[in-house]
């Protein structure tokens, strides 16, 4: 059933958004607040779950892509995808009936919340990734043969740029060089599907489980022990307790790469962990051993806000607690691992989903 | 001899000392902050000077003085004495999805009244234009605000390239010529657009809060006598000239933590260690590096008005001498309430009747003050649990503020430093240094002058190094202008963040470099060729 959001439902699924970014996806305070006024100045969203979509309905999905330090200084104009959609719908001769996010985490989860209201479209409940991902082709709807493009990029002085591309890794690969050249963010629209497609291919759910998150969060911070209850409340694995104490950052080949080693503290103390990080955090490792890898989502929690830290965050000194939760079954199939494994990320690690490496399943699961 | 004379507006007390050019204390007071601020200052500066005269100190020869002070800051919270401000964006076709002032409680946003308008210009992360700057829009805009107090200036990427600001200003002097005060973003915040306008529209807000408190300042001296350059420290530690103040209030914001850390750092001789600064009420923590304070990576908002400006790291817990203890030995409480300015009616070694920290400390002979005798009765066994409660609290915040598992010194400050044990796990030492009473102040004396560069560098042409000197000479020549000795400036600070997700190199960097004023070493240097003639 089609149920409706509202400007108060939005600081919930920022701070779902922020565990989902998994240290990367940018901070989605801009996105908060284009959504926000974007729904003031047009009322509440309609949010589509999928037993509302026909198969003959044509879904647009939305997002920014770039820099996020480039979108908190060059916020877009809003309208960008107005003229998107307009140039989608002119190419194909379909009328768009909802957008929907590609990718669940960090800015982009809001993103098409304020195209939505801005358009005055209803926004579907799933995305292509259930998580945030660094590259566009890496999203379910890729693996299911879906092509990117016909994909447009627009900026703020809505100047277009339409793609029409062999494949998903070129449409990566040029649009990435068109945004750079647009000064370092662009509003994209791609991944046309029907509604079929949508329910055959993407993950469910994502809007309503950021929700969920956010109010799970809100609600076991005031409690006692609230990293105890939080990690009870999201079924999540408790991978490590500790503190920064050391942290190391560069550039290559356009992607900050990073580590971070942490000391243990309470039942960790005498233990260590390193977490490696390209824009998201990929790979945990404690006391030599990995114990969780992308593509499962891994987040480093402030052990007093009990928010998420994103990668360009993390500091010396900062006492964190790692948690590990599964990511949409999607990613588990032999060509999932192969797109988004440890092994694409450069490490020479198998992937093993992280209920085999604990041996069991969390307390409780949403 | 060439003096200075440090002032600091506290929460609860006025602190001023006379420092001589060898840094040497001369001379402290200590009143308390009086509503209005201005009052508090001047009965200092009174007492402080009385101080002086029981020494023979010749006032003539304070050459110097610095004001710590919270005018501003309260001016925001309360939100009183906020003069009119008109906003002007130059961003436009971008950034109009999110107006100025979005995110504003709307208590302030009714008190400004403000006229905002976004124009077309503004820069790319590498400087180019966005789009040429409507120079037409920005006039109109000057005719329709005719009359306002003070204009916020922002430009999109104004950190990377001033040009549409500085072009915006003239053109708004055009028409409305200098009675108008003109805020502008670049030279007040860092990368992030939002933030960035927002303290800059505080700052215009604060256009004639910061008149009042410079001539508040300036009336005081001079019924004191006092013929001194006057500088306001910052909220990082460092100085600007009383013109700056009048232009860019909005940077005395929470100057008071940061001087209570760089003043530890000079009672001490440290600059790496952790300061633990124990009140009446609460317990700050924060920690010196190269002899200035730890900045937050977060946000910080300042009278829910979300900023990026960069305060020093701090930890405070509800711990002080006025902190209430509660209970029997085995059973204890310590706090979080505490007695606070009434610590002198209402603990037991001032005829109170309730039992504090502070008795605590004088039944178990850590501290000597007030009358012993009424604590006689307070069992060994409560103080020893209530000692060590306090000890456990500030063992964890010690710990949450170091970055090594290795043993850190702690320098102890603060009316209520006696709490701070001499062996503290931790701590490698714990010093107290004399005169901890008065550091903040002490902080404000000896105040350096800074200069920032904040914004994204292109490593692709020229390569990372090449890039990082540009940005070093960059951050020194800012220092240089804004009054410090060109000789003895240094880099204090330099953070590097490679940007994500964009290809091409880039990354944004912030360097901080510092020194002492140039007047003063200037003035050091002549009274040293005096000496030697």
């Amino acid at each position: 059933m089609a149920f409706r959001i509202g400007i108060e439902d939005l600081r919930d699924i920022a701070v779902g958004a922020t565990f989902l970014g998994t240290g990367g996806g940018g901070d989605p305070y801009i996105g908060r607040l284009m959504a926000e006024t974007a729904i003031r100045d047009n009322g509440p969203i309609t949010v589509l779950e999928m037993s509302d979509l026909t198969d003959d309905m044509w879904i647009v999905p939305s997002a920014m892509m770039g820099a996020p330090t480039v979108m908190l200084e060059k916020i877009p104009n809003g309208s960008e995808m107005i003229d998107a959609f307009e140039r989608l719908r002119a190419r194909t001769g379909q009328t768009i009936s909802a957008t929907m996010p590609i990718e669940a985490g960090g800015i982009n989860s809001m993103i098409p919340l304020a195209v939505a209201a801005r358009l005055g479209l209803p926004v579907v409940d799933a995305d292509g990734m259930g998580r945030a991902f660094p590259e566009l082709q890496m999203v379910s709807f890729s693996l299911h043969g879906i092509s990117a493009t016909p994909m447009i990029l627009v900026d703020e002085r809505r100047q277009q740029v339409s793609l029409d591309t062999m494949n998903n890794t070129w449409t990566e690969a040029l649009s990435r060089t068109a945004t750079m050249v647009m000064g370092g963010s662009s509003s994209i629209a791609l991944y046309l599907m029907t509604g079929a497609q949508v329910r055959a291919y993407s993950v469910p759910h994502s809007l309503s489980h950021a929700r969920h998150i956010g109010e799970r969060w809100r609600a076991c911070k005031s409690l006692d022990e609230p990293m105890e209850r939080l990690i009870e409340a999201l079924g999540a694995y408790r991978l490590f307790d500790g503190k920064i104490v050391d942290l190391l950052r560069r550039t290559v080949a356009g992607f900050a790469r990073g580590e971070v080693a942490m000391e243990g503290m309470g039942r960790d103390q005498g233990h260590g962990m390193r977490l490696d990080f390209q824009n998201e955090n990929l790979v945990a490792v404690r006391d030599g051993e990995v114990v969780a890898s992308v593509p499962d989502l891994i987040c480093v929690l402030d052990q007093d806000s009990l928010l998420p830290v994103t990668t360009e965050g993390l500091r010396y000194g900062r006492r964190v607690t790692v948690i590990g939760l599964p990511c949409a079954p999607v990613w588990r199939t032999p060509v999932g691992i192969r797109n988004v494994g440890p092994r694409y990320f450069g490490y020479d690690v198998d992937y093993i989903p992280i209920e085999m490496r604990y041996g069991h399943e969390p307390a409780t699961r949403y | 001899m060439s003096l200075r004379l440090g002032i600091d507006v506290g929460g609860t007390n006025t602190d001023a000392v006379i420092l001589d050019e060898s840094g040497t204390l001369l001379a402290k007071a200590k009143r308390p902050t009086t509503p209005d601020v201005t009052s508090g200052i001047r009965n200092v500066l009174q007492a402080v000077l009385e101080r002086a005269d029981g020494q023979a100190i010749d006032r003539r020869d304070i050459r110097q003085a610095m004001l710590g002070t919270t005018h501003c800051t309260n001016a925001i919270v309360e939100r009183k004495g906020l003069s009119s401000v008109a906003i002007l964006r130059i961003g436009a076709p971008a950034s109009l999805a999110i107006p100025p002032l979005a995110d504003w409680p709307e208590d302030l946003v009714e008190k400004l009244q403000a006229h905002a308008e976004i124009v077309e210009g503004g820069h790319e992360f590498d400087g180019r234009e966005i789009v040429p700057l409507n120079e037409r829009a920005i006039l109109d805009f000057a005719h329709r605000v005719k009359g306002v107090r003070a204009i916020a200036v922002t430009g999109i990427f104004a950190p990377v390239s001033d040009a549409h600001e500085k072009r915006a200003e003239e053109l708004l002097r055009e028409v409305l010529g200098e009675d108008v005060s003109i805020s502008l973003s670049s030279q007040i915040g860092s990368v992030g657009l939002l933030e960035r306008e927002n303290a800059t529209i505080l700052n215009a807000a604060l256009t004639d809060v910061a008149i009042r408190a410079t001539q508040a300042f300036s009336d005081a001296l001079a019924e004191a006598h006092i013929e001194a350059e006057k500088f306001f420290a910052q909220n990082d530690g460092t100085l600007m000239r009383l013109d700056y103040a009048l232009r860019y209030p909005i940077l005395t914001v929470a100057s008071g933590p940061t001087n209570s850390l760089r003043g530890a750092a000079y009672l001490t001789g440290r600059s790496d260690a952790v300061v633990i600064d124990v009140g009446g009420t609460t317990s700050d923590i924060g920690v010196l590096l190269n002899g200035f304070p730890r900045e937050s990576s977060i946000a910080v908002e300042i009278g829910g008005v979300r900023t990026n400006f960069r305060m020093p790291d701090l930890i405070s817990m509800g711990l002080g001498g006025g902190t209430m203890v509660i209970g029997e030995a085995h059973r204890i409480r310590v706090g979080p309430e505490s007695v606070g300015y009434r610590l002198t009616s209402e603990s037991r070694i001032f005829g109170g009747r309730v039992l504090t920290m502070s008795d605590i400390a004088v039944r178990s002979g850590r501290a000597s003050f007030g009358d012993p005798e009424r604590v006689a009765d307070v069992a060994e066994s409560l103080c020893v649990s209530a000692l060590q409660s306090a000890h456990d609290m500030l063992a964890d915040g010690l710990d949450r503020m170091k970055t090594s598992a290795a043993g850190v010194p702690v320098i102890a400050v603060g009316g209520g430093s006696f709490l701070i044990p001499d062996e503290m796990v931790g701590a490698s030492e714990v010093l107290r240094p004399e005169n901890s009473d008065v550091a903040n102040a002490i902080g404000a004396a000896i105040a350096q002058v800074s200069g920032e560069v904040d914004r994204i560098f292109s490593l692709e042409q020229r390569g990372r190094q090449a890039v990082l000197d540009e940005a070093k000479q960059q951050a020194i020549d800012a220092a240089v202008q804004a009054g410090a000795d060109a000789s003895a400036v240094q880099i204090i600070e330099v953070e590097e963040i490679p940007l994500a997700y964009l290809p091409g190199n880039a990354a944004r960097i912030r360097v901080k470099a510092a020194g002492p004023l140039a007047s003063l070493t200037a003035a050091q240097t002549a009274a040293g060729q005096g000496a030697e003639r």
